[in-house]
């Protein structure tokens, strides 16, 4: 019988020839990725406290994103923390203000398909894009790692999630994924979910990602996609040459899947997560009855602000103002992405429409930094979840969309379907 | 280790992470974050919580983010154990790794807020002391016994670090 992508991955990490879901093995970690919010100064502490230091300074990366730039003095100081642990403990891969982790890990060339990777963030499953293990623990497991170099993990069992067809115009991987938080539901812990078919095999990196960070909404263990050359590309732009196994990493013909779903994606429609859930989705056309007035859209998060999602901002943008009384916020998700949208016009667009740009982090997102909501406010936003309270006033309502379901929010001053502005 | 028993607090399905560790609180210290638990869902809960109390909640319990604070809140507060339908991923092991005891438990339905409930996570068993009702559930899995039996994961690598049995990275200079 056939193995999945990530049982092959686990039986290469725990050191078996083969290994089972529901099995519990120990998993040798090839990178551990920790942040300015649970990193060092939770982990720090609990290192000195046990006399020991990190098991491979090469391995384990650190990156400050999620207070960047400093907003008050609590945030300098566990930035300035995070510094000092990086020099301390000798870190030899270090992103400060850079942009956001999981971005940062796919563009300088961290992931490799086969790896088995950890994140001290639940949305670390983005880097399964690169048909590698990665997923997010807490600082405290993040703590155990970064000392033994090792974690304990219970095999999953794979959901495939095929898609094939054309998109139609308007439609992305993000709406993608707020109609699978509604169709496969938020309580998928222990399982991976593996993306693919025809639709995902044409699909940028980018977009990828998009499928993979929000299976952290479904509550999966990681989201996967089997690499191609697409993937080899990515991992040669970010400065690295692909392992030569890179293309053998993939589940076999034969494999067992817990379920195997497959949809068309001609005839999806781009979709709206309302408050509190991202799984409280409907398509963005069934929105517009209700006249949902924005006070605020925000672009922005390690899902949401990549240069492709500001590309679809700026062709809703192109020729069109914000509305009057809705204030449109831009935070790029890394320093680079910046500069290739400022090099390409797309910052112009944004800013002639009246869009405000803000430093690339995680800002609002989690409600950590700039842009965060009052009680009683809208905001429409291209991140990843909507919990109540999450981007500010837990009296607040955030609702989710793809980059150009946003924009065209923050051209209508409410929430419309975003197909009417594509022409 | 011990059996808590307490006052239970009851809860609905998918509370999540950012209501038990709202993000605006991130900065302060663990008894700012851990005051402010879930206040959006029951503002009684943080302010009257006793040391021992019993969580009971619905399904999806701490779904979301990898913070640890939404773990340590409870343990900050002296929650005795949790007792949820199902758990998110990470949450789940964020608890354990504190050393609370967090057990599946399905019935939690016919559990109401202010019964006095006891836990023996080893044995699996729940027994609601005011309806006098007993339940039997799977206990915590047995390759996190020592773990949680230890205190959590710190006092655990304490002891296998002490004892020589761990090999780590050497602390700085
Ligand atoms: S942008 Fe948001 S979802 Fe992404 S890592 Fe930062 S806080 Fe998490």
């Amino acid at each position: 019988m056939g193995n999945t992508l990530i049982q092959k991955i686990m039986a290469r990490a725990s050191g078996r020839d083969s290994v089972a879901p529901g099995e519990i093995v120990t998993c040798a970690v090839d990178l551990a990725m920790i942040l300015d919010s649970g990193g060092p100064r939770k982990i720090w502490p609990r290192l000195d406290q046990l006399g020991v230091g990190v098991y491979d300074k090469d391995k384990v990366v650190v990156v400050a994103d999620h207070f960047v730039p400093a907003a008050d003095p609590q945030s300098a100081a566990i930035l300035k923390l995070t510094r000092d642990f990086v020099k301390k403990f000798d870190i030899k891969h270090f992103y400060d203000m850079e942009g956001i982790c999981h971005v940062l890990m796919a563009e300088n060339g961290h992931l490799q398909p086969g790896m088995f990777c950890t994140g001290g963030d639940s949305h670390s499953t983005m880097g399964g894009a690169f048909g590698c293990y990665m997923a997010g623990f807490g600082a405290i497991e993040m703590t155990g790692v970064v000392i033994t170099g090792e974690i304990w993990s219970v095999v999953p069992e794979t959901i495939k999630v095929d898609w094939s067809g054309a998109f139609g115009p308007g439609v992305t991987a993000k709406d993608i994924m707020l109609f699978l938080a509604r169709e496969l539901g938020m309580e998928n812990a222990f399982k991976a979910i593996e993306f693919g078919g025809k639709s995902i095999r044409n699909m940028s990196m980018m977009e990828r990602m998009v499928l993979t960070n929000m299976a952290a909404e479904l509550g999966a263990e990681t989201g996967l996609v089997a690499p191609d050359e697409i993937t080899l590309q990515a991992i040669r732009d970010g400065g690295t040459e692909p392992a030569a196994d890179a293309l053998e990493w993939r589940s076999d013909d034969d494999a067992t899947f817990c379920a195997d779903h497959a949809f068309n994606s001609s005839t999806l429609a781009p979709q709206v997560a309302a408050p509190h859930r991202p799984s409280n989705s409907g398509a963005a056309q069934d929105f517009e009855k209700d006249h949902i007035k924005v006070d605020q859209a925000y672009i922005g998060a390690c899902v949401g602000a990549k240069l492709t999602d500001l590309h679809m901002v700026a062709s809703v943008l192109r020729g069109r103002q914000v509305k009057s009384g809705t204030r449109l916020m831009v935070a790029p998700s890394s320093k680079k992405i910046m500069r290739e949208a400022a090099a390409d016009g797309t910052l112009a667009t944004i800013t002639e429409a009246g869009g405000l740009i803000l430093p690339s982090g995680c800002g609002a997102c989690a409600g950590l930094g700039a842009g965060i909501i009052a009680e009683g406010e809208v905001c429409i936003s291209s991140t990843n979840r909507n919990f109540q309270g999450r981007m500010g006033s837990n009296k607040a309502f955030v609702y989710l969309g793809s980059p150009y379901t946003v924009a065209a929010a923050a051209v209508a001053g409410e929430i419309v379907d975003p197909r009417n502005m594509l022409s | 280790m011990s059996v808590p028993s307490g006052k239970a607090w009851t809860f609905g399905d998918e509370i999540n992470s950012d209501v038990m560790a709202p993000g605006i609180y991130f900065k302060e210290s663990m008894d700012v974050m851990a005051s402010h638990c879930l206040e959006a869902v029951n503002p009684e809960f943080a302010p009257n919580v006793q040391p021992g109390d019993i969580v009971v909640a619905g399904r999806n319990f701490g779904v979301g983010s990898a913070r640890e604070q939404a773990a340590l809140s409870f343990l900050h507060l002296k929650v005795g154990a949790i007792l949820a339908k199902s758990y998110a991923r990470i949450y789940y092991r964020n608890t354990l790794n504190f050393g609370v005891p967090a057990l599946i438990f399905p019935k939690a339905d016919e559990i109401n807020a202010g019964d006095q409930v006891t836990v023996d996570p080893i044995a699996g068993v729940v027994e609601n002391v005011t309806t006098g009702n007993s339940y039997k559930v799977s206990p915590i899995p047995e390759h996190l016994m020592e773990m949680i039996g230890d205190g959590g994961l710190m006092p655990h690598l304490k002891k296998k670090i002490d004892a020589g049995e761990l090999k780590t990275g050497a602390a700085p200079k």
